[in-house]
């Protein structure tokens, strides 16, 4: 079984975003970018099902700008046996990304489609539902915990109420919660390694995906501040401030 | 001419009050008319809470025993077929609505907006990215459905009790797949306040040491009738189940008092808990940064000072 992994590129999480000044949009020039935190999770979790022999090939997956290769190279040193880079200088909103999916899904049929539940740029949360439901296939979002045995996952689910336990029949997608795994650091000697693996570079334009976008951003804009408050001495003074605003 | 279709959550056959507060941004669209979809094998008590909520124009019901579970592959078709005929689908940005509104957004070939902080006009709305860092006017196409999750934390719930609105029973030909299964939940059983609705939220972080030293938390929530939450990695060190996790990745509150105990306040931990009311921040390190956004700080041990707290309660 082959399984297909999302591998996105993001602002590392450490980094405090600022937006520009004219609202066009957020800082990004000369930021650190990592693999999407989920991202990891879902390789991790692949490379686990592959060393348990429930997989025979893992397979990382990008669509991003040409310079995404490095990136991509981080997912073949943390132990994926190949790449596919979907070049596009073009942002791609989560349908379309979906939709890309798909097309390589046609392509390789795999067993399993690994994604994060959210990339922690845009928060969206979206991408791997919406590939489930293209693909008429089931979906296990927020998952934290995976079982595969006889041709189904059964998935623990992080969900409001509590954990939910789900069965979906393979093939499936999956999204990753953040207590699914600890991803593996990445050694030196595997980055040598990942020199060799394969990079498939595919033209966006050549997968026939149409790109029309159906949500336009027109501005960006800073949080509100909540202002600081005061420093209180001690329990008395707490209990009595919030006693005077009604809270105790 | 917006009509706007509302998804109601419900579990153990009552409504959640998530559905009210997507209610509040429907009516912020202004439009004809606010419907609301309940799905579930038994309909009827839900539907009947769902005709009070104030705003709603009819309550539409589809009763299946396929729709026991909120399994999304199994609702998305139905809702997707409902959808026709409306300019708006809303669903909660809860687990439920974030499972499944993505699912329906790809059935209708149409992009999703998630987590609608306001509604700027009927196809314009803000929402967080970055974490919260930075917030984005999104303007949706006009010609198609705009599917959106409502970040419940943004909106207050549509007031309940004037409205008696008309429930209708719906009969859907969708196909549903049995590729997908529902085995169990596992829920702590808690008489607490729900975390998610709760005025008062007392939550406890790595600070707090170990799952036995939760009680001191426990303890505190019950003497002032709070909700539990904790951070992150309080969670991950296994000091509490993880539906208890506030934060961008967990759950966004919005209590009118948000205590944070042993928290350090990491941006992650504080999208959680920005539209609270007052926050209180009692921490052993002066420096921490959740003492940047609390409106009451109180410096020192947590475990001499919850008992003084107590104390001068009487
Ligand atoms: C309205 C809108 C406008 C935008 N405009 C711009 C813009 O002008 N400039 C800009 O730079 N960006 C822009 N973006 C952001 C960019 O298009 C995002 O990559 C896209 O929205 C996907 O969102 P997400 O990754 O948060 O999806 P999610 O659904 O949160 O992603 C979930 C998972 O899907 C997979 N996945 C998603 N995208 C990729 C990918 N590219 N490669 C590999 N795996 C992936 C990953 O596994 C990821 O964890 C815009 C986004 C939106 C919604
Ligand atoms: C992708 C991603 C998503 C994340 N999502 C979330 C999320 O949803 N929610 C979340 O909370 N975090 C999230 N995190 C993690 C976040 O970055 C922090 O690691 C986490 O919030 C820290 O938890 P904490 O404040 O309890 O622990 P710490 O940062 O370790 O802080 C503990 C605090 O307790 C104080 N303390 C210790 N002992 C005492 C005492 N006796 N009395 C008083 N104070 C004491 C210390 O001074 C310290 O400030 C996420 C991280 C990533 C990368």
């Amino acid at each position: 079984m082959k399984i297909l992994v999302g591998y996105k590129r993001v602002v590392d999480y450490n980094v405090r975003i600022q937006v520009k000044p004219d609202g066009s949009g957020v800082v990004t020039d000369g930021v650190k970018l990592s693999a999407n935190p989920f991202d990891d999770i879902a390789l991790e979790e692949a490379l686990r099902l592959r060393e348990k022999g429930v997989a025979t090939e893992v397979i990382v997956v990008g669509i991003g700008p040409a310079d995404l290769t490095a990136h991509l190279r981080n997912g073949l040193a943390m132990g994926a046996n190949r790449a596919i880079h979907v070049l596009t200088s073009e942002s791609v909103q989560p349908l379309t990304a979906a939709r890309v999916f798909l097309k390589l899904i046609e392509k390789e049929q795999p067993g399993l489609v690994i994604l994060g539940k959210q990339a922690i740029d845009d928060d969206a949360n979206q991408t791997g539902q919406m590939l489930a439901a293209l693909w008429d296939r089931p979906q296990a979002t927020f998952a934290s915990k995976v079982e595969i045995t006889d041709g189904k996952a059964t998935v623990t689910r992080e969900v409001d109420a509590g954990l939910e336990v789900i069965e979906a029949e393979l093939p499936a997608v999956i999204t990753t919660d953040l207590r699914l795994n600890e991803p593996r650091f990445i050694k030196l000697p595997d980055i040598m390694k990942a020199k060799s693996k394969p990079i498939d570079t595919i033209e966006f334009d050549s997968l026939g995906v149409a790109a029309h976008d159906h949500l336009k951003i027109t501005h960006y804009a800073a949080p509100a501040k909540r202002s600081k408050g005061v420093m209180v001495k001690d329990a008395a003074e707490l209990v009595a401030a919030l006693k005077q605003k009604g809270l105790l | 001419m917006s009509k706007i279709l509302v998804i109601a959550e419900h579990l153990g056959g009552k409504l959640n009050s998530s559905t009210a507060r997507a209610v509040s941004a429907a009516i912020a669209v202004k439009g004809d008319a606010i419907d609301v979809l309940v799905l579930a094998d038994n309909v009827d008590a839900i539907a009947v809470e769902a005709a009070k909520i104030d705003g709603v124009s009819r309550v539409l019901t589809v009763a299946r025993p396929e729709n026991a579970q909120p399994l999304a592959a199994v609702l998305a078709p139905q809702i997707a077929k409902v959808a026709a005929g409306y300019s708006h689908v809303f669903v909660p940005s809860t687990t439920f609505g974030k499972d499944v509104a993505p699912r329906v957004a790809a059935l209708l070939g149409v992009a999703q907006v998630s987590d609608v902080m306001s509604v700027e006009a009927a196809h314009t709305f803000k929402r967080p990215i970055y974490a919260g860092n930075a917030i984005i006017t999104v303007e949706a196409d006009a010609n198609h459905t705009v599917v959106a999750t409502i970040r419940s934390a943004s909106w207050a719930a549509a007031s309940n009790g004037a409205n008696s609105a008309p429930i209708e029973v719906l009969a859907i030909d969708a196909a549903l797949p049995t590729h997908t299964r529902y085995v169990e939940l596992k829920q702590g059983s808690s008489d607490r306040p729900d975390l998610q609705s709760a005025s008062k939220v007392v939550s406890g972080g790595r600070g707090v040491g170990s799952k036995e030293n939760f009680e001191i938390i426990y303890k505190f929530a019950d003497r002032i009738g709070a909700a539990v939450g904790a951070s992150r990695a309080a969670v991950d060190a296994g000091y509490v189940p993880s539906e208890m996790q506030v934060g961008q990745t967990g759950k966004i509150i919005a209590p009118e008092l948000y205590m944070a105990i042993g928290i350090s306040g990491a941006i992650q931990h504080l999208t959680g808990i920005k539209d609270a009311g007052t926050i209180v921040a009692i921490n052993k390190d002066g420096e921490a940064p959740i003492f940047e956004i609390a409106d009451f700080g109180l410096v020192g041990d947590l475990f001499k000072l919850i008992p003084e707290l107590e104390q001068v309660l009487g």
